[in-house]
């Protein structure tokens, strides 16, 4: 648990970070570093769109499956690490 | 009787032949007031009846039946007979009633007539005109042939005849008259039924019967259809029109209508104590340890965004700004408009130019008498007739300035107050400051741009003949205050600046906040070689004051001029002064410009905002009193014992002189600990680089610590903390320089005005040891260069010259709009040039310390020389060609041209 902390500070610490959110497989937050109304928001938001990225890959071939997603908008850029059980959110900021 | 008058309109008619009877009336006794009663009412006005007794009737032989009959009812009577009986009888008389109509009879006789029948009431009557007596008597002739007709056919008698019976005439009327009576045609018979008498009025008894039970209870005549009568129909008519078939059916359904509904829900979270133990659970380690380290870890992700951005378009950074449709080549400046005042007499020159904060297209000029000193003192008494002015030009009229403000004597300086435009203070040649409230003509100017007052005919008349036309006179506008004569300035003041609105200043020089919001203190530099600080507010009086006194003070000022500043008038003294002093010894510097550090820049188009807000706030105030909320109308001046000081401010600016020194010096005054007095502090800094009289010192609008400097020949930059020199100084130019101004837009470039009428603009970022650009404006002098950011496709510039002439020019978009990195690069040029100069001063040091070296080296071999003899000389010798050997050796090896073994051996041979 220490240790998680500790990694998720170090994330929180590079440039231009604005927020990190854990999520489980249903979309629940489970760890965040951004207020509860917006954690919510981006939990729900994104649940979706990364299951539905997931079978979009897996139907275009079913051994090929995302590593991770990458969304760069105009003001921030959203990146989602996925796994079995767990994605990591992480949106940043990266004008310079 | 026949109608005697045609005005007789009588209904009843009495035209009938009654002429023929006589009357006789009997003549009532009646009261003589009584007026006579004439038959006016029966139609026939004349006649007035009367009663006539049997003596009046002796009297005048009008007996009834013996003078008067049928055959002749009427008399004449004299008239003079009835005013004898008058006499006689008097009241009494029986024409008394008539007596006024008698009397006003014209004729002699009267017509006196018997009323036999009392046709008028009574059995006599008068008839009182003229007119209708001979009416009476001589009924008119047609009247009188039909009246003779009628007794003609009356004549006649009527004898009666029996009738005779005749035999009548059938005409056919007895037939109509048989068939239409009506006969019997059979003979009636006649019926009599008896019975018994006992049966009459027996009781009776009623009851029900059946009348079909009964045979031949009653007879009936059956109906039959006959068919003889049986009509057939064969043809008929009958209108056909063909129609859909049409089915009215109904259903009942069920009807569906919107209902508002409303879900609530809410996310599903977990506790905490679950977020706890899925923390701990192994799965969760091993997922975060893929993805924070690793591959495909978001620290990758997170570090690749930060190296580089990929996804810029190179090609869109590296262009400028877009969206330009001027045309880019050009880089001259072009003439937009230019004010001449020709109503003036004597030939005058401009001495300072100023825009008008708010409003666009309005400048404001001082004009000043071109005389030298010598001639102004020759022509002194024709001078004073000359009113001093500020024209405002308006854009809109280049013939007539639009308000002309007056002074007391020329004016050489003037400022528009940054927080109120309405106010103006200016310098004048005898060291008087001025102030012009032009509030009451404010809408006027605002309005120019819409052309209020001015009809919109089209102009077919020649010039000359519309200037007695035009409705817009130029109003002469008298200032409301000016300085104390004894107190202020002695000599001309060369400069006026207002303070920034965040601070003011006390009487030691001291810094403290301003709570008013509002510029409400000057500065002013003058040639008596004092710098002197005024408070527009009420000072409070420090000594009681006696009424004798107040008595003088009280000036009648005409009504026209607002009273804003009534309080200061005549009777202002400065705040503070500070003196420029060389030394005891030498003569004081004499300024001509100063530049305060101010922390609001009243130019930039971020100050115009702010303008715009008030001078808009304050137009929509205006429909109520203005006086309560004009802040200038209210000010309370000398609270400096309550408000807070400013700590950290500095109270250092710059001075230009008339011998081309740049002085930096303090304002705060000290107290000198041996005599006691306030004196103003030592410069902290003084560098002379130009040849004359500085006339430009200015802040950079972007840069608030670089100051531009122009006098004589040559223009320098400075910067403010750095003492040890200015960072830039041109080089002597072929022409003298007379005015100067940064551009407002590109930090790079300034412009500077020649005395041949040259505008020389320099481009730091282009060249900096010459202009980028030299462009002839007018064939006099440049006094004054003024840019403006009038809108962001158009920047003027205001030049005016020696001739009195306003010229406005438009700048390139070139010159006007800077590229996107300039205002970094010259930052970083200037802190080079900082850089530079300390390496300079560097370099100075370490050269000092060289030309010492030198220097005693010098002084060395002269002392050695001295004692030389030839064995000296020989060892000398010697020693250098040692000398030389060993250089060589050491050349040669270092080249590698010689071994070091084999020179060993050649010495060894040796």
């Amino acid at each position: 648990m220490a240790e998680v902390e500790e990694t998720l500070k170090q994330l929180q610490s590079q440039k231009g970070m604005q927020g990190i959110i854990l999520v489980n497989t249903e979309g629940i937050p489970l760890k965040s570093t951004t207020d509860d109304p917006t954690t919510t928001q981006y939990a729900n938001l994104m649940h979706n769109f990364i299951l539905k990225a997931q079978s979009t890959m897996r139907e275009i071939d079913p051994q090929n499956d995302i590593t991770f997603l990458r969304i760069r908008s105009k003001k921030n850029e959203i990146m989602v690490a996925p796994d079995k059980d767990y994605f990591l959110i992480v949106i940043q900021n990266p004008t310079e | 009787m026949a109608p005697k008058n045609p005005k007789q309109k009588s209904p009843n008619s009495p035209k009938q032949p009654t002429r023929g009877k006589k009357r006789s009336t009997m003549v009532a006794s009646v009261n003589e007031e009584v007026e006579p009663v004439n038959m006016e009412v029966m139609g026939h006005p004349e006649i007035y009846p009367l009663v006539l007794t049997t003596k009046t009737q002796e009297i005048f032989n009008c007996r009834v039946d013996e003078d008067v009959t049928d055959d002749q009812p009427y008399k004449l009577i004299k008239k003079e007979d009835i005013f004898e009986d008058f006499k006689n009888r008097g009241a009494i008389s029986d024409f008394h009633p008539v007596k006024k109509v008698i009397q006003e009879y014209p004729g002699d006789e009267i017509l006196l007539v018997y009323d036999k029948d009392f046709k008028y009431g009574l059995n006599f009557y008068v008839i009182g005109t003229e007119e209708g007596k001979e009416n009476y008597l001589n009924p008119p002739e047609v009247l009188e042939d039909q009246e003779e007709y009628k007794e003609y056919s009356s004549e006649e008698v009527y004898i009666y005849k029996a009738p005779v019976s005749k035999p009548w005439i059938s005409l056919g009327s007895e037939k109509e008259i048989e068939e239409e009576s009506v006969n019997e045609a059979t003979k009636q018979t006649t019926y009599m039924i008896s019975r018994k008498r006992r049966k009459f009025g027996a009781p009776i008894k009623f009851s029900d019967h059946n009348a079909s039970s009964i045979k031949d209870a009653y007879i009936e005549c059956t109906a039959y259809p006959d068919k003889n009568f049986t009509l057939q129909q064969v043809e008929k008519d009958v209108g056909m029109q063909v129609i859909p078939q049409i089915k009215d059916r109904g259903t009942q359904t069920r009807w569906t209508y919107p209902k508002n509904a409303t879900t609530q829900y809410y996310p599903r979270e977990f506790s905490e104590e679950e977020k706890e133990a899925v923390g701990q659970s192994k799965p969760f380690a091993d997922f975060f340890d893929n993805v924070s380290v690793g591959q495909n870890s978001v620290e990758i992700a997170l570090q690749q965004n930060e190296i580089m951005n990929t996804f810029i378009d190179d090609w869109k950074c590296l262009a400028e700004e877009e969206g330009t449709f001027v045309d880019k080549t050009d880089t001259q400046l072009k003439e937009y408009q230019s004010f001449t005042d020709l109503h003036s007499p004597m030939e005058k020159m401009i001495t300072c130019v100023a825009w008008h904060p708010t409003i666009y297209g309005l400048i404001a000029v001082s004009v000043a008498v071109r005389l030298s000193f010598e001639d102004r003192v020759l022509n002194s008494g024709k001078l004073l007739l000359q009113p001093s002015l500020i024209l405002l030009w308006s854009f809109s009229d280049p013939i007539h300035p639009q308000l002309m403000l007056e002074g007391p004597d020329d004016i050489f300086c003037f400022q528009f107050c940054p927080s109120d435009p309405n106010i103006i203070a200016g310098g004048c040649i005898n060291g008087q400051i001025v102030m012009w409230d032009i509030t009451a003509h404010a809408d006027r100017i605002e309005n120019i741009k819409s052309g209020g007052g001015r009809s919109k005919k089209p102009i077919l008349k020649p010039m000359f003949l519309l200037e007695p036309d035009s409705n817009k006179e130029a109003t002469y506008i008298r200032h409301c205050a000016v300085s104390s004569i004894e107190n202020g300035h002695r000599k001309v003041i060369t400069d006026i600046h207002w303070l920034a609105d965040t601070f003011e200043i006390n009487r030691m020089g001291a810094v403290f906040e301003n709570r008013n919001g509002i510029c409400c203190q000057l500065v002013t530099c003058s040639a008596d070689c004092t710098v002197c600080f005024w408070d527009i507010r009420p000072q409070k009086a420090l000594l009681p004051q006696t009424a004798e006194k107040k008595k003088e003070e009280v000036i009648e000022i005409p009504f026209d001029v607002p009273s804003t500043f009534l309080h200061l008038d005549l009777s202002w003294k400065p705040l503070a002064k500070v003196r420029l002093s060389k030394g005891e010894t030498s003569v004081d510097h004499c300024p001509t410009k100063i530049s305060l550090n101010e922390s609001h820049i009243s130019q930039t188009p971020v100050g115009l905002n702010t303008l715009h807000t008030f001078s808009s706030i304050l137009a929509q105030d205006r429909a109520g009193k203005m006086e309560e909320i004009n802040p200038y109308q209210n000010l309370e001046g000398g609270m400096a014992g309550h408000l807070k000081p400013i700590d950290e401010f500095c109270t250092k600016f710059f001075v230009g002189t008339e011998e081309g020194e740049v002085i930096y010096t303090d304002w705060k005054l000290e107290r000198d600990p041996e005599t006691g007095r306030l004196m103003s502090k030592k410069p902290v800094s003084m560098h002379t680089v130009h040849d004359g009289a500085v006339h430009t010192i200015q802040r950079s609008p972007f840069y608030n610590d670089i100051i531009l400097t122009i006098g004589g020949w040559n223009v320098a930059i400075w910067k403010e903390n750095v003492m040890t020199g200015p960072l830039l100084q041109s080089c002597c130019a072929p022409k003298r320089y007379t005015s100067g101004h940064w551009s407002l837009t590109r930090p790079a470039v300034f412009y500077v005005g020649r005395e041949d009428g040259y505008i020389d603009i320099w481009d730091l970022l282009e060249k900096t040891h010459e202009p980028s650009l030299s462009q002839n404006i007018c064939i006099t002098m440049i006094t004054g260069i003024k840019p403006w950011p009038s809108s962001s496709k158009q920047q003027l510039l205001a030049i005016a010259d020696h001739f009195g002439t306003l010229h406005i020019l438009e700048i390139p978009w070139t010159l006007s709009h800077p590229s996107s990195n300039e205002v970094s690069s010259v930052q970083y040029y200037f802190q080079r040039e900082v850089k530079h100069l300390e390496y300079v001063a560097q370099r100075k040091v370490i050269r000092d310390k060289e030309i010492k070296q030198i220097n005693m080296e010098k002084e060395r071999k002269r002392s050695k020389t001295y004692q030389k003899s030839k064995e000296q000389i020989e060892a000398g010798l010697k020693l250098d060609y040692e000398q030389y050997l060993d250089l060589e050796k050491t050349t040669l090896i270092s080249l590698g041209l010689l071994k070091i073994s084999e020179r060993r051996s050649f010495i060894d041979m040796l």
